[in-house]
């Protein structure tokens, strides 16, 4: 690939970045540059002052208040699971789940569908590529139930093996849980195809959605997927909440998962009976200011508009591939054809925590390490990468910073 | 000429880190140290010696004689193995009871280990620990020689 010498300017980036002010802070003296984005996005003003909004003018607990603050709460509540519901093409507003984020909505699915479901003998499919939080769930729920975690692997180029994938499935495979976008390689999976494949067998389906939600337009009812998890911080809200969608049918004949109050309708020392969905897997009060911030998130993504932060996001990425292809001795892990916004590499030689701590020196924020997708740097025969992941705020000049810094980390270090 | 305190060694690092003015000069010189640190014959690179911090391994393995602690590293990540290195300067060839009871503020006072000390990302706690840990079971072998 030639590199391109600019991009093009498909957003209004320097507006955008006034409107992040962690952007303006310098970090070792030098001026932030944040390429970490995939671990967690930075905030708009408009998202921190909603927090500060809720808490000054009208903070009160949800759903059981009939005074005015406790209403404008629940409105306010209430009114993120509607704009949730749009943003993922949901079909009721009842089937969003509000969670802490994509891990708990995997464990709220392994040990409410799963306990249910799930009997010895029984498959889980999941692949090589998956994140920690969709690894481990489904091992604890494995191994309690006697059933077992089948694999589908993943290529020299970091795409799954689609032949792999339909010679797994079988009669036993109760479940197919699998990330749209993997955190470590930025490859885009063929949800949607999976998701028919594994119907046709009878198996349910989980999404991973953690990386895919910020950057893919998502629609529930057209993937036709059973499970949909993913969490606000990667989409420019808070850290502390997140969403599980499930298909209503689904989540009614469902057990519960937590107990305790909001997701009760009646209790009595003899028998209590549930609240209906979503309440249901809400006990306890949530999570109300990021809640209602993330809202102001999701307005905002929709307001720049998705498509439009995808081609700015991808011009990014071809242009940060091609100069890092010109660094000799790099290699990129993950060479899909279907990637965004994250490139991942190591340098022959060189530890990757080595160059995070120089660039990090440099005022360069990238990640190193394994990125909770160790059975993935196994894969690979490496024990991490460093890994640079874009945001809409991201320039070109950015780049240009990184790859200056990862030419002189390579003089220090070599 | 007898051996420098743990103390003496500490102020000789940071009065090298005070002539660096910039952070380059400070992580050319752990690099170097890196670089320098002998190598770990590979018999002693073993699951038993690993230290594992989040994303750098390092082998530490220490051995014990005149009274004293000796010890020996290595690292996957050079930066990580100038710091070690550092560490065995201070700390190899004393005596239990100094192990245990340095405090090693060079660490802070050198003025580059804020966030390295901090993070899960190396093992550079663990190493101290372990360096420590180490230190404590020699003196409990002391104590029984001293006995018998
Ligand atoms: C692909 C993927 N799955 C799951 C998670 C877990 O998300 P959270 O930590 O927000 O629960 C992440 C976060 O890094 C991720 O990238």
């Amino acid at each position: 690939m030639k590199a391109p010498n600019s991009i093009p300017q498909v957003l209004d980036v320097t507006s955008i970045r006034n409107q992040f002010p962690i952007l303006n802070r310098r970090v070792k003296e030098k001026p932030l540059v944040y390429l970490d984005n995939a671990a967690t996005s930075q905030k708009p003003r408009s998202v921190i002052d909603a927090i500060s909004d809720y808490y000054t003018n009208y903070n009160a607990n949800i759903h059981r208040g009939i005074h005015t603050l406790a209403e404008e709460a629940t409105m306010a509540y209430e009114a993120t699971r509607h704009t949730v519901q749009e943003f993922i093409g949901a079909a009721f507003p009842e089937e969003i789940i509000f969670t802490r984020g994509t891990t708990e909505g995997i464990n709220l699915v392994a040990y409410t569908w799963g306990r249910q479901h799930i009997i010895p003998g029984d498959e889980i499919l999941i692949s090589a590529m998956e994140h920690h939080s969709n690894i481990v769930p489904w091992q604890i729920l494995c191994e309690e139930k006697d059933a077992v975690l089948k694999i589908i692997p993943v290529n020299d180029h970091g795409e799954l093996s689609m032949d792999a994938y339909l010679e797994l499935l079988n009669e036993r495979t109760k479940l197919v849980s699998i990330v749209q976008v993997s955190n470590a390689l930025g490859t885009v999976n063929p949800v949607k195809e999976m998701i028919s494949a594994a119907h046709k067998t009878g198996a349910r389906v989980l999404v991973d959605g953690a990386q895919s939600a910020v950057h893919l337009d998502i629609d529930v009812q057209d993937l036709d997927c059973d499970f949909f998890a993913f969490s606000a911080h990667k989409v420019y809200g808070p850290t502390g909440i997140g969403v599980l969608y499930g298909k209503k049918e689904l989540l009614d004949s469902m057990p519960v998962f937590q107990g305790g109050g909001e997701m009760i309708k009646e209790v009595t020392f003899e028998k209590t009976t549930y609240n209906d969905l979503p309440y249901k897997y809400e006990a306890g009060t949530p999570n109300i200011a990021d809640t209602i911030a993330f809202k102001t998130a999701l307005d905002f993504v929709k307001e720049i508009g998705k498509a439009s932060i995808r081609e700015h996001e991808n011009n990014l990425l071809d242009y940060a591939t091609a100069q890092l292809q010109q660094i000799p001795g790099l290699r990129i892990i993950g060479e899909a054809r279907e990637k965004v916004s994250l490139v991942s590499f190591v340098i022959k030689g060189i530890h990757p925590q080595d160059i995070g701590i120089i660039l990090d020196n440099m005022g360069i924020a990238v990640r190193t390490g394994h990125h909770c997708t160790q059975p993935l740097m196994k894969r690979f025969g490496i024990s991490g990468t460093v890994r640079a992941s874009f945001a809409l705020y991201n320039t070109r000049e950015e780049i240009d910073t990184l790859i200056n810094g990862l030419q002189k980390a390579i003089k220090m270090l070599l | 000429m007898s051996k420098k305190s743990i103390i003496e060694t500490e102020q000789e690092i940071i009065d090298d880190f005070s002539l660096f003015d910039s952070w380059e000069d400070k992580y050319e010189y752990i690099i170097d140290l890196g670089k320098k640190l002998p190598l770990l014959e590979e018999q002693y690179k073993t699951e038993e010696n690993k230290i594992k911090g989040c994303q750098s391994t390092v082998w530490l393995v220490a051995s014990y004689r005149d009274g004293k602690v000796f010890f020996k590293a290595d690292s996957d990540a050079v930066i990580v193995k100038g710091l070690v290195s550092m560490l065995i300067t201070v700390l190899s060839g004393h005596q239990p009871d100094e192990i245990i009871a340095a405090k090693l503020d060079f660490i802070r006072e050198i003025g580059m280990f804020t966030h390295l000390a901090q993070t899960r990302s190396n093992g550079l706690l663990a190493m101290i620990k372990q360096m420590k840990n180490y230190a404590i079971a020699y003196k409990t072998i002391q104590g029984i020689e001293q006995k018998q």
